[in-house]
């Protein structure tokens, strides 16, 4: 039978008439989808309540400011002054950013700016290799491999320049500053993404514009490139920084683990996410102590959800124009 | 024309380039040396630990005797990863298309979209402990630890990076596709699941394998959720062994027979998922789309 064909009095049996029934699979498939996406919602706003409400009692107990504020973290006296941790997570990932961002920028205007077409492929995905190393190798390595090797060298630069704040002073194998170097290798790649990824947006006519007015390669890059780039690659550089705050088996392995705020970046400390996973097992059965590891889990949240709304801002409105808008399709 | 017009570029103009271009350059040359440090110690380290018993016996537990293999955290994280793929890459691929086909720039999409934002942020451990608070702690399932708790948190960890790599391809497939089914009548869920998808499919399928090599090496998220066992265990309502909870057990130790096995079965994990993301790659190159 041919579809659409007229039929007398008012029948509409053409191909463009559904039954009620045959209809129903791409109602349950809307609704269903829907129902889906909308699940994913409250599963992350009921586990944001669920951090809250299990973490109350050393809010109730302690106080959030002082949770916060104080110093001293003794489990064993009931004393949970998140501080320590707070300040080992913000220095080491301050450490990683000082560390990796340059070398993430000078990747990725090397890929795509200044290295042989033949090379850039291989390159992109060496780089992107070091994402597909787990934490908890980064770890072993560091902790075998980078804590001895770098011991005289950090020795010696504490010595040389112990004038500069927080570099003098005694060093300790683990430390604040092997941690922010394993951070910076393993930012490397998402920052070197980000940045690359931004750096191929910059309109020909830019870059052709400059070099015909006589510009070098490396003048190209400083007049047209970065200027119309940066925003994308501090976008790149704030994802770093999520990753870095949450990170954990790698900097629990190479951080020493002290309750403490060392005066120089070459000792020990700990952060929020290595005293999560290395005090859970004992904290099960004592409720205060859980809910203080609880809130740690929570401030961390929070960090990661305020670093990377900034990121993103910055990556969506660096990408503008490039990307076709969301939605477009269909 | 005058070749007066084009003064050449001065020395010091010239050094200045060279410098920066060098700079560049040099430091791409540093970028690179610790994943050839790394994996040059993975194989130097992790070479001797390895035997065809390596592979097939598990560990033992025993400090000062034979340390016995690493076959039970082999099994466990593929078990692990395989139940987490089977529940992140359904949701996961579902909400791409709801994003894709239904949602597209309704308030609700972006919504959905934020959420999805927010879960890729979302450091790992933290998932693991949303699953401790709301599995573990209640002993859902009878017991307290278990391999499908662990398996939950993974796909937590999963479901973004599915969803955002399928996002992207579903949005590529090209709209004409679409249109052409709709005009020879076909319905919306056969446009869905015959045309839209299938011509998606290296893409996901890249996106997926991304994500299992993601998860295969996380730590965190299975510490207080599957903990960890000596044996092997089929049953998920168990603790399970994994590949990363071996070796972050047996760093802390101070033997150098159970550090040489951290390091074989760090080396048997990063093949795992070296060879997981190159093949994603692949796929991905040989896909029709993007």
């Amino acid at each position: 039978m041919e579809a659409g064909t007229l039929t007398p009095a008012g029948e509409r049996s053409s191909a463009l008439h559904r039954s009620p029934a045959a209809r129903l699979p791409d109602r349950a498939l809307r609704w269903g989808l829907t129902a889906l996406s909308i699940g994913v919602i409250v599963l992350i706003a009921y586990f944001f309540i669920r951090l809250i409400v299990e973490s109350e009692p050393v809010f109730r107990q302690v106080g959030v400011i002082s949770y916060l504020f104080s110093a001293d973290w003794v489990p064993s006296k009931e004393l949970y002054g998140a501080l320590p941790l707070l300040a080992g997570t913000l220095i080491t990932s301050a450490i990683a950013l000082l560390l990796g961002i340059p070398v993430a920028v000078a990747t990725a205007l090397f890929i795509t700016e200044l290295a042989p077409r033949r090379v850039r492929g291989p390159l992109t995905v060496v780089v992107d290799l070091l994402a597909a190393v787990p934490s908890v190798v980064y770890g072993l390595w560091g902790f075998f491999f980078l804590i001895p090797k770098l011991k005289p060298a950090e020795e010696w630069f504490a010595d040389t320049f112990s004038f500069v704040p927080f570099i003098g002073g005694t060093v300790t194998g683990p430390n604040y500053f092997v941690a922010g170097l394993i951070l910076a290798i393993m930012i490397l790649p998402i920052a070197s993404a980000i940045s690359r990824e931004v750096i191929s947006t910059v309109p020909r006519e830019h870059k052709e514009a400059a070099l015909a007015l006589g510009a070098t390669r490396w003048e190209t890059i400083r007049i047209a490139v970065l200027p119309y780039a940066r925003g994308g690659i501090a976008g790149g550089a704030m994802l770093g920084l999520g990753r870095a705050i949450g990170e954990t088996i790698a900097v629990t392995l190479v951080i020493g683990n002290a309750p403490v705020i060392g005066d120089s970046i070459f000792q020990q400390g700990y952060t929020l996410a290595a005293v999560i996973a290395n005090e859970f097992g004992e904290a099960a059965s004592n409720e205060l102590h859980r809910a203080a590891l609880i809130g740690a889990g929570l401030v961390l949240f929070v960090l990661t959800l305020c670093v990377n709304g900034v990121a993103r801002a910055f990556v969506v409105r660096a990408e503008r124009g490039k990307r076709p808008a969301t939605g477009m399709a269909a | 024309m005058s070749a007066l017009a084009f003064e050449p570029v001065s020395a010091r103009r010239r050094r200045v380039d060279k410098l920066a271009r060098g700079t560049v350059a040099l430091l791409t040359g540093i970028a690179l040396v610790p994943l050839a440090l790394i994996l040059y110690y993975l194989v130097k380290q992790g070479i001797g630990a390895v035997s065809l018993d390596f592979f097939t016996t598990d560990p033992t537990g025993s400090f000062l005797g034979d340390p016995g293999g690493i076959k039970s955290a082999i099994l466990g994280t593929v078990l692990m990863v395989a139940l987490a793929t089977a529940v992140a890459v359904p949701v996961g691929v579902g909400v791409a298309i709801w994003l894709v086909e239904y949602g597209r720039a309704s308030k609700l999409a972006h919504t959905v979209r934020y959420f999805i934002d927010v879960m890729t942020g979302v450091p790992s451990i933290v998932f693991g402990l949303f699953v401790y608070i709301t599995l573990v702690i209640g002993g859902i399932g009878g017991s307290s630890f278990a391999a499908w708790k662990g398996s939950v948190a993974l796909g937590l960890l999963m479901l973004p990076i599915v969803t955002r790599s399928a996002e992207v391809v579903l949005l590529l497939v090209p709209n004409s596709l679409r249109e052409a089914a709709y005009a020879l009548g076909a319905p919306r869920w056969k446009v869905v699941f015959r045309i839209v998808l299938p011509t998606a499919l290296p893409g996901i399928v890249t996106g997926v394998l991304l994500a299992i090599a993601r998860a295969a090496g996380e730590t965190a998220p299975l510490l207080f959720t599957a903990a960890a066992v000596n044996a092997t265990a089929f049953d998920y309502n168990d603790s399970m062994n994994s590949l990363p909870m071996l070796i972050f057990k047996n760093v802390g130790q101070a033997q150098d027979r159970l550090v040489t096995i951290a390091w074989g079965a760090a080396m048997t994990l990063v093949a795992m998922i070296l060879a997981l993301t190159l093949l994603a790659r692949l796929i991905q190159r040989r896909s029709r789309l993007s």
